[in-house]
């Protein structure tokens, strides 16, 4: 007897859904407003509180610069890849964002990472679960798009953590939607999954056999979606109003989220309608008014639903089957209901698609499925079992800027691969790995995964060192790394620096209060702010201790500042933010004298002609010595 | 005998051996493999290994739960394709293919050299006009030319060699055949087993490098 339940979730770009498994069926949970659907809309309201969903929806209207949309588009993602999403959505970077950082979005005056944005979403799910059981949730299996590389799915991973949900598996979409079909249609056979939705496309080929649901092949754009759709019509509104009106209207944002929501409406209703008349309320009382049929609107959508035909076809090509050979193609995806959208798929399939299932709803419904099975499953869900692939093939960087494949994409996981590295120089201590995922020849056209430092091997002569390095895809579909060196038997550590992902220690400082409890809020932020400034000192003392001015201190001094040190680590470990204050102080008062022989040693030194960076202490006389107190703004 | 994944009396995942891929399915060295019934093995397997089955077992159960599985999907992927079975037999005997060796690659890569591509005898001549005809295409095609007469050379040599691409499977399954039965007969002679992965390497080098050429051919047809 389960004495929680675990649930399934569709983070989805447009909407999310939380469901579960209620005896043999699984159920989407609804929100207190009664609908299933939960828009994946994030705003602040004028206190600085989250709100999200359909109240979210308006204030992208009314005060978009405080609300945010599609923040799947960004997750896992840097400010590199993200060129042609900043060109076609309102996002808005932190000023000083850097490139390689972990990007931050700004909503009112404050900023978010795309996970604690998605966390938020994760959050409003789980309480209307937990309000739906009358008890907790902790536990969910989430669905993330098949053709999502490992920061995406880190990223997603983080999102569950920072909302206060241990995320069981991450499963791939259409691998879910075939679930929720399987359950109900009980048949063996090979199908295909071709899923739309709002900002990514994937499309996969499974062997369905006795409950056993295996992916042969998968393919997808991570950049495609609905979201394109609506982005087309915009910008013709907007040339439209230009020309008739002579207002150029792209940098007014309220009067883009009015013509992005009536082209939306008028986008679901030509999937009914011949025809649908636009009648949007512009600024200074003008009226932009104008007659879509739906011809006018497939041929302005062609370019874009063609970009998922290759997609297909390569996953057939990878699968090694003719589109005859498959059995049934399930859609999924809310533009899955535009006609000529289902006219493309039966032309290339050469059969009708199955729509029996709700397409916004099925994604869900399957993790449901899934969070039964991890969770010992029921009757209905005994026999079954999910074999997926990883969709893009894992490589390491070799001489010559090349990527040698290790994993090929289409493997199914858990997979791993064993690599041997040895060392070039004599005691070498660490090995540099780059690991990247993608299909290409060089490593500058895949995608940069992570760096690992493999640190700590034994110190032998160049090249005797045999270091097996292991490469562990998991069910997620996300990377491990282990590593040994053989001749001494040790563990290697590795230090992993992930490209443009959250730490474990960033992740748990994000970790979600209860924004209801705001001064324990204020209080744990005084104490990390406190505790990184006792870090700093601490470290800018280590290097003072290696400097030469510290043999120019008297025994005494040198005493006096080890016991202040001393003091500072003790009481960091301690959650008195006011203490640490203190005790920073002290320091910072106790080691002045060695920051000015540290400053006269450089001064010197550069009198001497070298140059400042050979002393590291910054550029010049002017620069603030390590000892001194660090400037917040 | 299959090696011991799971305990027979209370059914939990146990460490993963070190084995290799045909003991991990209980299946002697042999090449001729009943792909139906390995399918039907690798299922079963997968039930009782899969992380999602072992979910709530304690994480020592989930640790090894994740090396089997990734053992055992390693293993399939390999046993079920006729080459990489084959190929994978070779490593096993210590054979290794030209082309296929990493020293050779990382060599041509970073000398920036082609690798060596040592031309089957038998295809020497066929080899030879077909990349004088390529040579030629690439030139008219410079031109802006078009001869239909040696389009249809190339397209013919294509199928020619694609013929041979093809029987070239069926005398890899004669050495199995051949493999199979010194197994059977538990031969333990060095000669006659090198004798049959001597042939083996020599049909699969001459496999590869049809392929290649197919591929030559096709990107200059495609220009």
């Amino acid at each position: 007897m389960a004495s929680e339940h675990i649930v399934g979730i569709d983070l989805g770009t447009t909407n999310s859904l939380v469901a579960f498994m209620q005896g043999d069926t699984p159920v989407v949970i609804p929100g207190d407003d009664g609908l299933n659907l939960l828009p994946s809309v994030v705003a602040l309201d004028a206190n600085s509180h989250p709100v999200i969903g359909n109240a979210a929806r308006n204030s992208l209207i009314e005060t978009p610069e405080r609300a945010v949309y599609s923040i799947k588009r960004l997750m896992g993602r840097g400010m590199e890849d993200i060129q042609e999403e900043l060109k076609l959505f309102p996002f808005r970077l932190a000023e000083d964002l850097q490139p390689g950082e972990v990007l931050r979005i700004k909503l009112g005056d404050k900023t978010f990472t795309p996970p604690e944005i998605s966390a938020l979403i994760l959050r409003q799910l789980k309480r209307n679960a937990e309000r739906y059981f009358v008890g907790p949730v902790t536990k969910a299996v989430i669905t993330v798009p098949a053709y999502f590389n490992d920061a995406q799915r880190q990223a997603t991973k983080d999102a569950g953590r920072i909302a206060g949900l241990e995320v069981l598996r991450l499963v791939n979409e259409p691998t879910a939607a075939s679930l929720a079909y399987g359950l109900d249609k009980k048949q063996n056979g090979i199908i295909a999954v071709y899923d739309l939705g709002g900002g990514t496309f994937d499309i996969s080929i499974l062997k369905l056999h006795d409950g056993i649901f295996e992916v042969i092949a998968t393919n997808g754009d991570t950049h495609l979606g609905g979201d394109d759709i609506d982005n087309l019509m915009i910008t013709i509104a907007l040339d439209d109003i230009r020309g008739d009106l002579s207002l150029d209207l792209r940098r007014n944002a309220e009067a883009v989220q009015a013509i992005r929501k009536a082209v939306i409406e008028a986008k679901i209703a030509l999937s009914s309608e011949p025809s649908v008349k636009l009648d949007i309320e512009l600024p200074g009382a003008h009226h932009y008014r104008r007659e879509i049929t739906r011809e006018q609107f497939e041929q302005l959508i062609q370019p874009v639903i063609d970009r998922t035909l290759g997609p297909c076809k390569q996953a057939l090509k990878d699968a090694n089957l003719k589109p005859e050979q498959i059995e049934e193609v399930v859609l999924v995806g809310g533009s899955t209901r535009i006609p000529k959208v289902r006219a493309l798929v039966k032309e290339l399939f050469h059969r009708e698609p199955h729509t029996g299932l709700n397409p916004d709803e099925v994604v869900a419904l399957g993790a449901a499925v899934q969070a039964n099975i991890l969770g010992g499953g029921s009757e209905a869900t005994q026999n079954m079992l999910l074999l997926d692939v990883t969709p893009l093939s894992l490589g390491i960087e070799v001489a010559g800027g090349v990527t040698d494949k290790i994993i090929l994409r289409n493997s199914t996981i858990p997979a791993s691969a064993t690599q041997f590295y040895t060392t070039q120089v004599d005691g070498q201590a660490n090995v540099a790995i780059h690991v990247l995922q993608g299909e290409r020849e060089l490593a500058t056209d895949c995608r940069s995964l992570a760096r690992f430092d493999l640190k700590g091997i034994p110190p032998m002569a160049a090249g005797i060192p045999r270091v097996e390095v292991k490469f562990l895809i998991d069910a997620n579909g996300i990377l491990h790394v282990s590593a040994r060196e053989q001749r001494s038997g040790k563990e290697a550590e590795i230090q992993v620096q992930p490209s443009y992902g959250l730490t474990d220690d960033q992740v748990e400082n994000m970790i979600l209060d209860s924004f209801d409890n705001a001064e324990e809020d204020f209080r744990r932020r005084q104490v990390i702010e406190a505790r990184n400034e006792a870090a700093t000192i601490l470290a800018a003392l280590e290097k003072g201790k290696k400097s030469a001015a510290w043999g120019q201190l008297t025994t005494d001094e040198k005493k006096q500042i080890a016991k202040m040190e001393k003091a500072l680590v003790a009481v960091k470990a301690e959650d008195d933010y006011q203490a640490i204050r203190k005790a920073i102080d002290t320091l910072n008062q106790g080691t002045t004298r060695l920051a000015e022989l540290m400053m006269d040693t450089a001064v010197t030194s550069a009198l001497k002609g070298k140059k400042m960076d050979e002393t590291d202490l910054g550029e010049g006389p002017t620069a603030p010595h390590p000892m001194a107190k660090a400037e917040f703004e | 005998m299959r090696a011991a994944h799971f305990c027979e009396s209370c059914g939990k995942v146990q460490p993963p051996a070190p084995v290799d891929y045909f003991t991990f399915f209980g299946l002697p060295p042999k090449l001729q493999v009943d792909v139906a019934a390995l399918e039907k093995d690798f299922y079963e397997l997968s039930r009782k290994l899969h992380p999602d089955l072992n979910a709530k077992d304690g994480s020592k159960e989930q640790e090894w739960s994740l090396e089997q599985s990734s053992l055992l999907n390693d293993a399939y992927r390999t046993l079920r394709d006729p080459i990489k079975r084959t190929q994978y037999l070779l490593k096993l005997e210590g054979v290794e293919l030209e082309e296929q060796s990493k020293t050779a690659t990382e060599q041509a890569r970073s000398t920036g050299e082609l690798k060596k591509q040592i031309v089957p005898p038998d295809l020497l001549e066929e080899v030879f006009e077909v990349n004088l005809h390529l040579e030629e295409l690439r030139m008219q095609k410079k031109m802006g030319e078009d001869d239909p007469a040696l389009l249809e050379e190339i397209g013919k040599a294509k199928l020619s060699l694609e013929t041979k691409y093809e029987a070239l499977l069926g005398e890899l399954q004669n050495d199995w055949k051949s493999w199979d039965s010194l197994i059977d007969r538990g031969a333990d002679g060095l000669a006659d087993r090198s004798q049959i992965l001597a042939k083996m390497v020599d049909v699969l080098n001459r496999r590869n490098y049809i392929r290649n050429l197919v591929r030559d051919v096709n990107a200059v047809l495609e220009e």
